[in-house]
Protein backbone atom coordinates (compact mmCIF):
# COMPACT_ATOMS: atom_id res chain seq x y z
CA UNK A 1 0.00 0.00 0.00
CA UNK A 2 2.87 2.45 1.09
CA UNK A 3 4.77 1.98 -2.45
CA UNK A 4 1.72 2.97 -4.61
CA UNK A 5 2.72 5.65 -6.58
CA UNK A 6 0.53 8.43 -8.11
CA UNK A 7 -0.63 7.74 -11.76
CA UNK A 8 0.88 9.74 -14.18
CA UNK A 9 0.07 11.13 -17.63
CA UNK A 10 1.31 9.91 -20.61
CA UNK A 11 3.96 12.33 -21.64
CA UNK A 12 4.27 11.46 -25.17
CA UNK A 13 0.02 12.01 -25.80
CA UNK A 14 0.25 13.95 -29.28
CA UNK A 15 -1.93 16.62 -28.04
CA UNK A 16 -0.84 17.36 -24.20
CA UNK A 17 3.10 15.95 -24.98
CA UNK A 18 4.29 19.88 -25.14
CA UNK A 19 2.05 21.10 -21.70
CA UNK A 20 3.34 18.09 -19.48
CA UNK A 21 7.41 19.09 -21.43
CA UNK A 22 6.49 22.29 -19.53
CA UNK A 23 5.70 20.74 -16.39
CA UNK A 24 9.32 20.21 -15.96
CA UNK A 25 10.55 23.46 -15.54
CA UNK A 26 7.56 24.29 -13.25
CA UNK A 27 5.35 26.16 -16.03
CA UNK A 28 1.69 25.83 -16.18
CA UNK A 29 1.34 26.52 -19.72
CA UNK A 30 -2.16 27.11 -21.90
CA UNK A 31 -2.58 27.75 -25.35
CA UNK A 32 -4.52 31.08 -27.01
CA UNK A 33 -4.87 31.81 -31.12
CA UNK A 34 -3.40 34.22 -32.82
CA UNK A 35 -5.69 35.04 -34.78
CA UNK A 36 -9.36 34.59 -32.73
CA UNK A 37 -8.04 35.22 -29.08
CA UNK A 38 -9.59 31.83 -28.19
CA UNK A 39 -8.12 30.22 -24.99
CA UNK A 40 -7.80 26.36 -25.33
CA UNK A 41 -7.74 24.52 -23.10
CA UNK A 42 -7.09 20.97 -22.95
CA UNK A 43 -4.39 21.92 -25.54
CA UNK A 44 -4.79 20.64 -29.24
CA UNK A 45 -3.44 21.02 -32.16
CA UNK A 46 -6.19 23.44 -33.81
CA UNK A 47 -7.98 26.23 -32.89
CA UNK A 48 -11.54 25.58 -32.13
CA UNK A 49 -12.46 29.12 -32.30
CA UNK A 50 -11.58 29.68 -35.80
CA UNK A 51 -10.34 27.49 -38.73
CA UNK A 52 -7.36 29.15 -39.73
CA UNK A 53 -5.74 29.37 -36.22
CA UNK A 54 -2.48 29.96 -34.54
CA UNK A 55 -2.07 28.39 -31.46
CA UNK A 56 0.13 30.32 -29.10
CA UNK A 57 1.74 28.99 -26.15
CA UNK A 58 1.40 31.13 -22.41
CA UNK A 59 2.31 30.37 -19.17
CA UNK A 60 0.05 31.00 -16.62
CA UNK A 61 0.98 33.11 -13.63
CA UNK A 62 0.02 29.61 -11.32
CA UNK A 63 -3.20 31.74 -9.54
CA UNK A 64 -6.34 30.57 -9.52
CA UNK A 65 -9.49 30.00 -7.63
CA UNK A 66 -11.52 27.15 -6.38
CA UNK A 67 -14.73 26.70 -9.09
CA UNK A 68 -15.79 23.18 -6.77
CA UNK A 69 -14.28 20.73 -5.20
CA UNK A 70 -15.05 16.93 -3.88
CA UNK A 71 -13.18 15.41 -0.27
CA UNK A 72 -12.46 11.76 -1.90
CA UNK A 73 -13.04 9.21 0.83
CA UNK A 74 -12.75 5.86 -1.20
CA UNK A 75 -11.08 5.49 -4.14
CA UNK A 76 -10.11 1.71 -5.63
CA UNK A 77 -6.79 3.09 -6.44
CA UNK A 78 -3.92 1.59 -4.23
CA UNK A 79 -2.75 5.26 -4.12
CA UNK A 80 -5.66 7.46 -3.69
CA UNK A 81 -6.69 4.79 -1.13
CA UNK A 82 -3.80 5.74 0.68
CA UNK A 83 -4.22 9.73 0.65
CA UNK A 84 -7.75 9.49 1.75
CA UNK A 85 -9.28 11.68 2.68
CA UNK A 86 -8.03 14.05 -0.71
CA UNK A 87 -9.39 17.20 -1.77
CA UNK A 88 -10.27 16.95 -5.20
CA UNK A 89 -11.11 20.57 -7.05
CA UNK A 90 -11.59 22.46 -10.43
CA UNK A 91 -9.05 25.70 -10.60
CA UNK A 92 -10.07 28.23 -12.35
CA UNK A 93 -6.76 30.47 -13.95
CA UNK A 94 -6.86 33.76 -13.45
CA UNK A 95 -6.06 33.76 -17.41
CA UNK A 96 -8.77 31.72 -17.93
CA UNK A 97 -7.71 28.08 -18.47
CA UNK A 98 -10.38 25.47 -15.68
CA UNK A 99 -8.26 22.43 -14.62
CA UNK A 100 -8.76 19.20 -12.42
CA UNK A 101 -6.50 19.01 -9.41
CA UNK A 102 -5.90 18.18 -5.86
CA UNK A 103 -5.71 20.86 -2.95
CA UNK A 104 -2.99 19.88 -0.35
CA UNK A 105 -2.63 21.57 3.02
CA UNK A 106 -6.05 21.94 3.54
CA UNK A 107 -7.40 20.89 7.40
CA UNK A 108 -10.83 21.49 7.42
CA UNK A 109 -12.34 20.98 4.36
CA UNK A 110 -15.76 22.63 4.36
CA UNK A 111 -17.88 24.59 1.67
CA UNK A 112 -16.23 27.57 1.79
CA UNK A 113 -13.46 26.32 -0.08
CA UNK A 114 -15.85 27.39 -3.14
CA UNK A 115 -14.08 31.20 -4.40
CA UNK A 116 -10.99 30.44 -2.12
CA UNK A 117 -7.49 31.84 -4.14
CA UNK A 118 -5.69 29.34 -4.28
CA UNK A 119 -1.46 28.75 -6.28
CA UNK A 120 0.30 26.21 -7.66
CA UNK A 121 2.98 23.30 -5.91
CA UNK A 122 4.81 21.42 -7.91
CA UNK A 123 4.90 17.68 -7.47
CA UNK A 124 8.65 16.42 -8.65
CA UNK A 125 8.45 13.51 -10.61
CA UNK A 126 11.19 11.86 -13.01
CA UNK A 127 9.68 12.62 -16.60
CA UNK A 128 6.90 15.76 -15.27
CA UNK A 129 5.60 18.11 -12.20
CA UNK A 130 2.12 17.90 -11.11
CA UNK A 131 0.63 20.72 -10.67
CA UNK A 132 -1.15 20.39 -7.07
CA UNK A 133 -2.85 23.92 -5.71
CA UNK A 134 -2.33 24.97 -1.89
CA UNK A 135 -4.65 27.76 -0.47
CA UNK A 136 -3.04 30.62 -1.03
CA UNK B 1 -51.63 17.79 -29.76
CA UNK B 2 -53.41 17.16 -32.84
CA UNK B 3 -50.49 18.03 -34.62
CA UNK B 4 -48.41 15.77 -33.08
CA UNK B 5 -46.52 12.90 -35.28
CA UNK B 6 -47.20 9.84 -34.51
CA UNK B 7 -44.57 8.05 -36.81
CA UNK B 8 -43.30 4.89 -34.44
CA UNK B 9 -44.54 3.87 -31.36
CA UNK B 10 -42.70 1.39 -28.68
CA UNK B 11 -44.72 -1.64 -28.67
CA UNK B 12 -42.63 -4.41 -27.07
CA UNK B 13 -40.47 -3.70 -23.97
CA UNK B 14 -38.74 -6.47 -21.71
CA UNK B 15 -36.16 -5.84 -18.31
CA UNK B 16 -34.18 -9.04 -17.89
CA UNK B 17 -35.56 -9.80 -14.40
CA UNK B 18 -31.73 -10.67 -12.84
CA UNK B 19 -29.51 -8.38 -11.09
CA UNK B 20 -26.39 -10.95 -10.35
CA UNK B 21 -25.96 -13.67 -13.37
CA UNK B 22 -23.11 -14.69 -10.73
CA UNK B 23 -20.85 -14.53 -13.85
CA UNK B 24 -23.06 -17.62 -15.46
CA UNK B 25 -24.62 -15.27 -18.23
CA UNK B 26 -23.04 -13.06 -21.06
CA UNK B 27 -24.05 -9.66 -21.93
CA UNK B 28 -24.74 -11.04 -25.43
CA UNK B 29 -27.27 -13.76 -23.94
CA UNK B 30 -29.01 -11.11 -21.49
CA UNK B 31 -29.38 -8.98 -25.03
CA UNK B 32 -30.94 -12.21 -27.10
CA UNK B 33 -32.92 -13.52 -24.11
CA UNK B 34 -34.04 -9.61 -23.38
CA UNK B 35 -35.05 -9.31 -27.47
CA UNK B 36 -36.69 -12.29 -27.24
CA UNK B 37 -39.22 -11.20 -24.66
CA UNK B 38 -39.31 -7.99 -26.03
CA UNK B 39 -40.43 -9.35 -29.58
CA UNK B 40 -42.95 -11.72 -28.19
CA UNK B 41 -44.51 -8.94 -25.60
CA UNK B 42 -45.20 -6.88 -29.52
CA UNK B 43 -46.13 -10.02 -30.92
CA UNK B 44 -43.63 -10.45 -33.41
CA UNK B 45 -40.86 -12.08 -34.33
CA UNK B 46 -37.21 -11.92 -34.84
CA UNK B 47 -38.16 -12.27 -39.05
CA UNK B 48 -40.11 -9.33 -38.82
CA UNK B 49 -36.97 -7.26 -37.32
CA UNK B 50 -35.16 -4.63 -40.09
CA UNK B 51 -33.63 -2.24 -37.89
CA UNK B 52 -31.00 -2.70 -35.31
CA UNK B 53 -29.51 -0.38 -32.53
CA UNK B 54 -26.58 -1.18 -30.57
CA UNK B 55 -24.29 0.54 -28.59
CA UNK B 56 -21.53 -1.93 -29.00
CA UNK B 57 -21.07 -3.16 -25.03
CA UNK B 58 -21.90 -6.97 -26.16
CA UNK B 59 -18.00 -7.04 -27.73
CA UNK B 60 -16.93 -7.24 -31.01
CA UNK B 61 -17.85 -4.88 -34.02
CA UNK B 62 -21.13 -2.99 -32.73
CA UNK B 63 -24.04 -3.89 -35.33
CA UNK B 64 -22.61 -6.65 -36.85
CA UNK B 65 -22.05 -8.66 -34.17
CA UNK B 66 -25.38 -8.66 -32.83
CA UNK B 67 -27.26 -8.76 -35.80
CA UNK B 68 -25.44 -12.26 -36.98
CA UNK B 69 -26.11 -13.87 -33.16
CA UNK B 70 -29.51 -12.81 -33.51
CA UNK B 71 -29.71 -14.37 -36.80
CA UNK B 72 -31.13 -10.60 -38.47
CA UNK B 73 -30.10 -9.15 -41.82
CA UNK B 74 -30.91 -5.61 -40.73
CA UNK B 75 -31.71 -2.65 -43.23
CA UNK B 76 -30.67 0.02 -40.90
CA UNK B 77 -27.98 -0.56 -38.66
CA UNK B 78 -27.14 2.03 -36.07
CA UNK B 79 -24.25 1.91 -33.58
CA UNK B 80 -24.26 5.07 -31.61
CA UNK B 81 -22.51 4.68 -28.37
CA UNK B 82 -22.72 7.64 -26.02
CA UNK B 83 -23.13 5.38 -22.37
CA UNK B 84 -25.91 4.91 -20.35
CA UNK B 85 -28.14 8.08 -22.53
CA UNK B 86 -26.90 5.56 -26.07
CA UNK B 87 -30.68 4.11 -25.82
CA UNK B 88 -32.36 7.37 -26.15
CA UNK B 89 -30.68 8.51 -28.98
CA UNK B 90 -31.62 4.56 -30.35
CA UNK B 91 -35.01 5.60 -29.65
CA UNK B 92 -34.75 8.87 -31.78
CA UNK B 93 -32.99 7.48 -34.29
CA UNK B 94 -35.55 4.54 -34.91
CA UNK B 95 -38.27 6.68 -35.50
CA UNK B 96 -36.13 8.80 -37.65
CA UNK B 97 -35.93 6.11 -39.37
CA UNK B 98 -39.22 4.33 -39.63
CA UNK B 99 -40.41 7.95 -40.65
CA UNK B 100 -38.72 8.20 -43.41
CA UNK B 101 -39.71 5.15 -44.73
CA UNK B 102 -35.80 3.20 -44.38
CA UNK B 103 -37.73 0.41 -41.88
CA UNK B 104 -40.66 -1.03 -39.86
CA UNK B 105 -39.29 -2.39 -36.90
CA UNK B 106 -36.61 -1.43 -35.02
CA UNK B 107 -34.97 -3.82 -31.91
CA UNK B 108 -32.71 -2.28 -29.14
CA UNK B 109 -30.83 -4.26 -26.89
CA UNK B 110 -28.79 -3.78 -23.85
CA UNK B 111 -26.70 -6.44 -21.56
CA UNK B 112 -24.45 -5.97 -18.67
CA UNK B 113 -22.42 -8.12 -16.39
CA UNK B 114 -20.81 -4.94 -14.44
CA UNK B 115 -22.04 -6.37 -11.27
CA UNK B 116 -20.45 -10.24 -11.74
CA UNK B 117 -17.34 -8.69 -13.58
CA UNK B 118 -16.22 -6.66 -10.42
CA UNK B 119 -16.75 -9.61 -8.46
CA UNK B 120 -14.30 -11.84 -10.61
CA UNK B 121 -11.63 -9.04 -11.32
CA UNK B 122 -11.78 -6.26 -8.96
CA UNK B 123 -12.45 -2.38 -9.62
CA UNK B 124 -9.02 -1.17 -11.10
CA UNK B 125 -8.14 2.89 -10.79
CA UNK B 126 -8.60 4.92 -13.88
CA UNK B 127 -5.89 4.26 -16.75
CA UNK B 128 -4.24 7.27 -18.29
CA UNK B 129 -3.30 7.91 -21.86
CA UNK B 130 -6.09 7.81 -24.48
CA UNK B 131 -8.03 10.92 -24.97
CA UNK B 132 -6.14 14.12 -24.54
CA UNK B 133 -8.30 14.77 -21.72
CA UNK B 134 -8.41 11.88 -19.46
CA UNK B 135 -4.41 12.50 -20.15
CA UNK B 136 -4.94 16.00 -17.95
CA UNK B 137 -6.49 14.82 -14.97
CA UNK B 138 -5.52 11.20 -14.22
CA UNK B 139 -2.81 12.31 -11.72
CA UNK B 140 -5.83 13.94 -9.55
CA UNK B 141 -7.87 10.57 -8.91
CA UNK B 142 -11.09 12.12 -9.70
CA UNK B 143 -13.23 9.23 -8.73
CA UNK B 144 -16.77 8.86 -10.62
CA UNK B 145 -18.73 10.03 -7.22
CA UNK B 146 -16.46 12.72 -7.05
CA UNK B 147 -17.11 13.94 -10.46
CA UNK B 148 -20.93 14.39 -9.78
CA UNK B 149 -20.09 15.77 -6.41
CA UNK B 150 -17.98 18.66 -8.01
CA UNK B 151 -21.88 19.99 -9.33
CA UNK B 152 -23.67 18.89 -5.83
CA UNK B 153 -21.06 21.39 -4.34
CA UNK B 154 -20.82 23.97 -7.23
CA UNK B 155 -25.20 23.71 -7.11
CA UNK B 156 -25.07 24.38 -3.20
CA UNK B 157 -23.05 27.31 -3.44
CA UNK B 158 -24.36 28.81 -6.36
CA UNK B 159 -28.26 28.32 -5.28
CA UNK B 160 -28.27 27.44 -1.62
CA UNK B 161 -29.21 23.26 -2.17
CA UNK B 162 -28.80 21.25 0.88
CA UNK B 163 -28.20 18.03 1.35
CA UNK B 164 -31.57 17.31 2.44
CA UNK B 165 -33.24 18.20 -0.74
CA UNK B 166 -30.80 15.85 -2.82
CA UNK B 167 -32.39 13.02 0.01
CA UNK B 168 -35.44 13.70 -1.37
CA UNK B 169 -34.47 12.14 -4.62
CA UNK B 170 -33.08 8.36 -3.16
CA UNK B 171 -36.17 8.73 -0.82
CA UNK B 172 -38.57 8.85 -3.44
CA UNK B 173 -36.99 5.98 -5.66
CA UNK B 174 -36.80 3.93 -2.81
CA UNK B 175 -40.78 4.53 -2.10
CA UNK B 176 -40.82 2.78 -5.74
CA UNK B 177 -38.77 0.23 -5.28
CA UNK B 178 -40.09 -1.49 -2.48
CA UNK B 179 -43.82 -1.85 -4.72
CA UNK B 180 -41.45 -3.33 -7.41
CA UNK B 181 -40.68 -6.87 -6.28
CA UNK B 182 -37.65 -7.52 -8.95
CA UNK B 183 -36.58 -4.28 -7.42
CA UNK B 184 -36.36 -5.39 -3.84
CA UNK B 185 -34.96 -8.61 -5.34
CA UNK B 186 -32.13 -7.18 -6.58
CA UNK B 187 -31.29 -5.10 -3.06
CA UNK B 188 -31.15 -8.71 -2.36
CA UNK B 189 -28.50 -9.96 -4.38
CA UNK B 190 -26.89 -7.50 -4.15
CA UNK B 191 -26.94 -7.79 -0.21
CA UNK B 192 -27.92 -4.51 0.42
CA UNK B 193 -28.44 -3.90 4.04
CA UNK B 194 -31.87 -3.20 5.90
CA UNK B 195 -33.51 -2.77 2.68
CA UNK B 196 -36.62 -0.90 3.31
CA UNK B 197 -38.23 2.84 2.63
CA UNK B 198 -35.98 5.75 3.72
CA UNK B 199 -36.26 8.42 5.23
CA UNK B 200 -34.18 11.62 4.59
CA UNK B 201 -32.36 11.46 7.83
CA UNK B 202 -31.35 7.97 6.63
CA UNK B 203 -29.64 9.60 3.51
CA UNK B 204 -28.18 12.03 5.56
CA UNK B 205 -26.81 9.33 8.10
CA UNK B 206 -25.06 6.91 5.39
CA UNK B 207 -21.58 7.36 5.12
CA UNK B 208 -20.17 10.03 2.99
CA UNK B 209 -18.48 8.87 -0.49
CA UNK B 210 -17.26 12.09 -1.74
CA UNK B 211 -18.38 15.10 -0.28
CA UNK B 212 -21.30 16.41 -0.49
CA UNK B 213 -22.97 12.63 -1.67
CA UNK B 214 -23.69 10.00 0.73
CA UNK B 215 -23.88 6.12 -0.40
CA UNK B 216 -27.53 6.40 -0.42
CA UNK B 217 -27.45 9.37 -2.83
CA UNK B 218 -24.86 6.67 -5.05
CA UNK B 219 -26.73 4.28 -7.52
CA UNK B 220 -25.72 0.20 -7.19
CA UNK B 221 -23.96 -1.86 -9.77
CA UNK B 222 -25.77 -4.66 -10.83
CA UNK B 223 -25.94 -7.02 -14.15
CA UNK B 224 -28.84 -6.65 -15.89
CA UNK B 225 -30.23 -5.60 -19.22
CA UNK B 226 -33.58 -5.42 -21.52
CA UNK B 227 -34.77 -4.70 -25.03
CA UNK B 228 -37.39 -2.53 -26.76
CA UNK B 229 -39.19 -2.96 -30.00
CA UNK B 230 -40.28 0.63 -31.56
CA UNK B 231 -42.31 0.18 -35.35
CA UNK B 232 -44.33 2.19 -37.38
CA UNK B 233 -47.88 2.72 -36.90
CA UNK B 234 -49.11 -0.30 -39.36
CA UNK B 235 -47.42 -2.62 -37.97
CA UNK B 236 -48.23 -1.07 -34.36
CA UNK B 237 -51.78 -1.08 -34.86
CA UNK B 238 -51.59 -5.47 -35.40
CA UNK B 239 -49.34 -5.35 -32.60
CA UNK B 240 -50.48 -6.91 -28.80
CA UNK B 241 -49.38 -4.08 -26.85
CA UNK B 242 -50.79 -0.33 -26.85
CA UNK B 243 -48.23 1.45 -29.04
CA UNK B 244 -46.56 4.16 -26.87
CA UNK B 245 -45.59 7.27 -28.98
CA UNK B 246 -42.47 8.79 -29.59
CA UNK B 247 -43.54 12.38 -29.89
CA UNK B 248 -40.46 14.03 -29.20
CA UNK B 249 -36.49 14.07 -29.16
CA UNK B 250 -33.49 15.61 -28.42
CA UNK B 251 -30.11 15.43 -28.16
CA UNK B 252 -26.95 17.37 -26.58
CA UNK B 253 -23.39 17.56 -25.54
CA UNK B 254 -21.62 19.01 -22.56
CA UNK B 255 -17.76 19.40 -22.13
CA UNK B 256 -16.00 21.88 -19.57
CA UNK B 257 -15.56 25.22 -21.15
CA UNK B 258 -13.70 28.27 -19.61
CA UNK B 259 -15.90 29.99 -17.24
CA UNK B 260 -18.67 27.06 -18.09
CA UNK B 261 -21.58 26.40 -15.86
CA UNK B 262 -20.95 23.11 -14.53
CA UNK B 263 -24.30 23.21 -12.36
CA UNK B 264 -26.24 23.10 -16.09
CA UNK B 265 -26.05 19.62 -17.51
CA UNK B 266 -26.66 18.99 -21.79
CA UNK B 267 -30.26 18.46 -20.90
CA UNK B 268 -30.59 22.17 -21.17
CA UNK B 269 -30.23 21.90 -25.01
CA UNK B 270 -31.99 18.38 -25.79
CA UNK B 271 -35.03 19.17 -23.51
CA UNK B 272 -36.57 21.61 -25.34
CA UNK B 273 -35.47 20.45 -28.36
CA UNK B 274 -37.73 17.40 -27.19
CA UNK B 275 -40.64 19.04 -25.82
CA UNK B 276 -41.06 21.84 -28.83
CA UNK B 277 -41.54 18.40 -31.27
CA UNK B 278 -43.76 16.92 -29.07
CA UNK B 279 -45.49 20.36 -28.80
CA UNK B 280 -45.62 19.68 -24.85
CA UNK B 281 -44.85 21.15 -21.76
CA UNK B 282 -42.94 19.66 -18.92
CA UNK B 283 -45.94 20.68 -16.47
CA UNK B 284 -47.90 18.38 -18.17
CA UNK B 285 -45.91 15.54 -17.45
CA UNK B 286 -46.95 12.48 -15.91
CA UNK B 287 -43.59 10.43 -15.62
CA UNK B 288 -40.44 11.68 -15.38
CA UNK B 289 -37.83 8.69 -16.00
CA UNK B 290 -34.64 10.40 -14.99
CA UNK B 291 -31.20 9.01 -15.20
CA UNK B 292 -30.23 8.59 -11.26
CA UNK B 293 -26.84 7.65 -11.27
CA UNK B 294 -26.75 9.99 -8.45
CA UNK B 295 -29.20 12.28 -6.37
CA UNK B 296 -27.62 15.50 -7.98
CA UNK B 297 -28.17 13.56 -11.50
CA UNK B 298 -31.64 14.17 -11.29
CA UNK B 299 -31.79 17.42 -9.29
CA UNK B 300 -29.79 18.92 -12.09
CA UNK B 301 -31.75 17.52 -14.88
CA UNK B 302 -34.93 18.31 -13.46
CA UNK B 303 -34.50 21.94 -13.51
CA UNK B 304 -32.55 21.48 -17.04
CA UNK B 305 -35.86 20.02 -18.71
CA UNK B 306 -37.85 22.81 -17.25
CA UNK B 307 -40.07 21.66 -14.32
CA UNK B 308 -38.82 24.25 -12.25
CA UNK B 309 -36.71 27.53 -12.39
CA UNK B 310 -32.14 26.39 -12.57
CA UNK B 311 -31.52 26.76 -9.56
CA UNK B 312 -34.90 26.20 -7.10
CA UNK B 313 -34.82 22.14 -8.16
CA UNK B 314 -33.75 21.62 -4.08
CA UNK B 315 -37.23 23.54 -2.76
CA UNK B 316 -39.59 21.89 -5.57
CA UNK B 317 -38.34 18.42 -4.71
CA UNK B 318 -39.08 19.16 -0.94
CA UNK B 319 -41.51 17.17 0.66
CA UNK B 320 -42.23 14.32 -1.43
CA UNK B 321 -43.58 15.63 -4.87
CA UNK B 322 -41.60 13.01 -6.82
CA UNK B 323 -43.24 10.32 -5.07
CA UNK B 324 -45.66 8.72 -7.38
CA UNK B 325 -48.91 9.08 -5.35
CA UNK B 326 -48.55 12.66 -5.14
CA UNK B 327 -50.34 14.32 -7.40
CA UNK B 328 -48.27 17.93 -7.27
CA UNK B 329 -45.18 16.99 -9.92
CA UNK B 330 -43.92 14.07 -12.08
CA UNK B 331 -43.80 10.53 -10.62
CA UNK B 332 -39.86 10.43 -10.90
CA UNK B 333 -38.61 7.15 -11.81
CA UNK B 334 -41.37 4.41 -10.73
CA UNK B 335 -39.52 1.36 -11.15
CA UNK B 336 -37.19 2.24 -8.39
CA UNK B 337 -34.34 3.68 -10.80
CA UNK B 338 -30.77 3.03 -10.78
CA UNK B 339 -30.69 4.41 -7.12
CA UNK B 340 -32.61 1.27 -5.80
CA UNK B 341 -33.46 -1.30 -9.08
CA UNK B 342 -31.36 -1.86 -11.63
CA UNK B 343 -27.81 0.07 -12.98
CA UNK B 344 -25.69 -2.58 -14.66
CA UNK B 345 -23.58 0.59 -16.15
CA UNK B 346 -26.08 2.26 -18.98
CA UNK B 347 -29.62 2.67 -17.34
CA UNK B 348 -31.29 4.44 -20.08
CA UNK B 349 -32.95 1.92 -21.84
CA UNK B 350 -34.80 0.87 -18.56
CA UNK B 351 -36.02 4.66 -18.97
CA UNK B 352 -37.58 3.85 -21.93
CA UNK B 353 -39.06 0.11 -20.90
CA UNK B 354 -40.47 2.28 -17.08
CA UNK B 355 -42.49 4.83 -19.25
CA UNK B 356 -43.87 2.46 -21.30
CA UNK B 357 -45.13 0.24 -18.26
CA UNK B 358 -46.44 3.45 -16.80
CA UNK B 359 -48.28 4.90 -20.32
CA UNK B 360 -49.88 1.21 -20.27
CA UNK B 361 -50.82 1.20 -16.88
CA UNK B 362 -48.46 -1.98 -16.06
CA UNK B 363 -46.01 -0.38 -13.33
CA UNK B 364 -45.72 -1.76 -9.65
CA UNK B 365 -46.48 2.80 -8.86
CA UNK B 366 -49.19 2.95 -11.75
CA UNK B 367 -50.15 6.87 -12.08
CA UNK B 368 -53.53 6.54 -12.60
CA UNK B 369 -54.54 7.60 -16.13
CA UNK B 370 -51.05 8.83 -16.94
CA UNK B 371 -50.30 10.31 -20.54
CA UNK B 372 -47.11 11.76 -21.36
CA UNK B 373 -43.81 10.33 -19.99
CA UNK B 374 -40.40 11.99 -20.20
CA UNK B 375 -37.14 9.70 -20.57
CA UNK B 376 -34.09 11.36 -20.06
CA UNK B 377 -30.71 9.64 -20.34
CA UNK B 378 -27.28 11.24 -19.35
CA UNK B 379 -23.94 9.08 -20.55
CA UNK B 380 -20.74 9.79 -19.57
CA UNK B 381 -20.36 12.55 -16.68
CA UNK B 382 -22.38 14.97 -15.13
CA UNK B 383 -19.37 16.44 -14.06
CA UNK B 384 -16.93 16.73 -16.64
CA UNK B 385 -18.49 15.64 -20.20
CA UNK B 386 -21.52 14.07 -21.03
CA UNK B 387 -24.46 13.26 -23.63
CA UNK B 388 -27.72 13.77 -23.17
CA UNK B 389 -31.01 12.44 -25.04
CA UNK B 390 -34.81 13.29 -24.24
CA UNK B 391 -37.22 11.64 -25.26
CA UNK B 392 -40.86 12.78 -24.80
CA UNK B 393 -43.70 9.54 -24.73
CA UNK B 394 -47.27 9.55 -25.27
CA UNK B 395 -50.27 7.20 -25.93
CA UNK B 396 -52.98 6.80 -27.60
Amino acid sequence: MTDAKRPLPDAEEADTRAFWQATKAHRLSYQQCRQCNTVVFYPRAHCTGCTNGELEWKDSAGSGTVYTYSVVRQSYHPFFRGLAPYIVAWIDLDEGPRLVSNLIGVDTPDLSLIGRRVTVVWEDHETLAVPLFALA
Amino acid sequence: MATQARDAAIVGIHEFPSRDVEGRQSALQIKAASAARALEDAGLNWSDVDAVYDAGEGGGMAGLNIAEYFGLKPRVIDTTGVGGSSYEYHAAHAKRDIAAGKARVALLTYGSTAHSAVQRIGVGGRAGGGHPADNMDVFAGLTLVANYALVAHRHMHQYGTTSAQLAEIPVATRYHAMRNPEAVKAMQDLDFLDIRETTVDDVLRSRMIADPLHLLECCMISDGGGAVVIASPEVARDCRQPPVWILGAGEATKYPETGGDVTVSAAAQSGPDAFGEAGVSPGEVDIAMIYDSFSITVLTILEDLGFCPKGEGGRWVEGGRLKFDNRDGPALNTDGGGLSSNHPGMRGIFLLIEAARQLRGQSCSQVHGARLAVAHGNGGMLGTRHCAGTIVLGRD
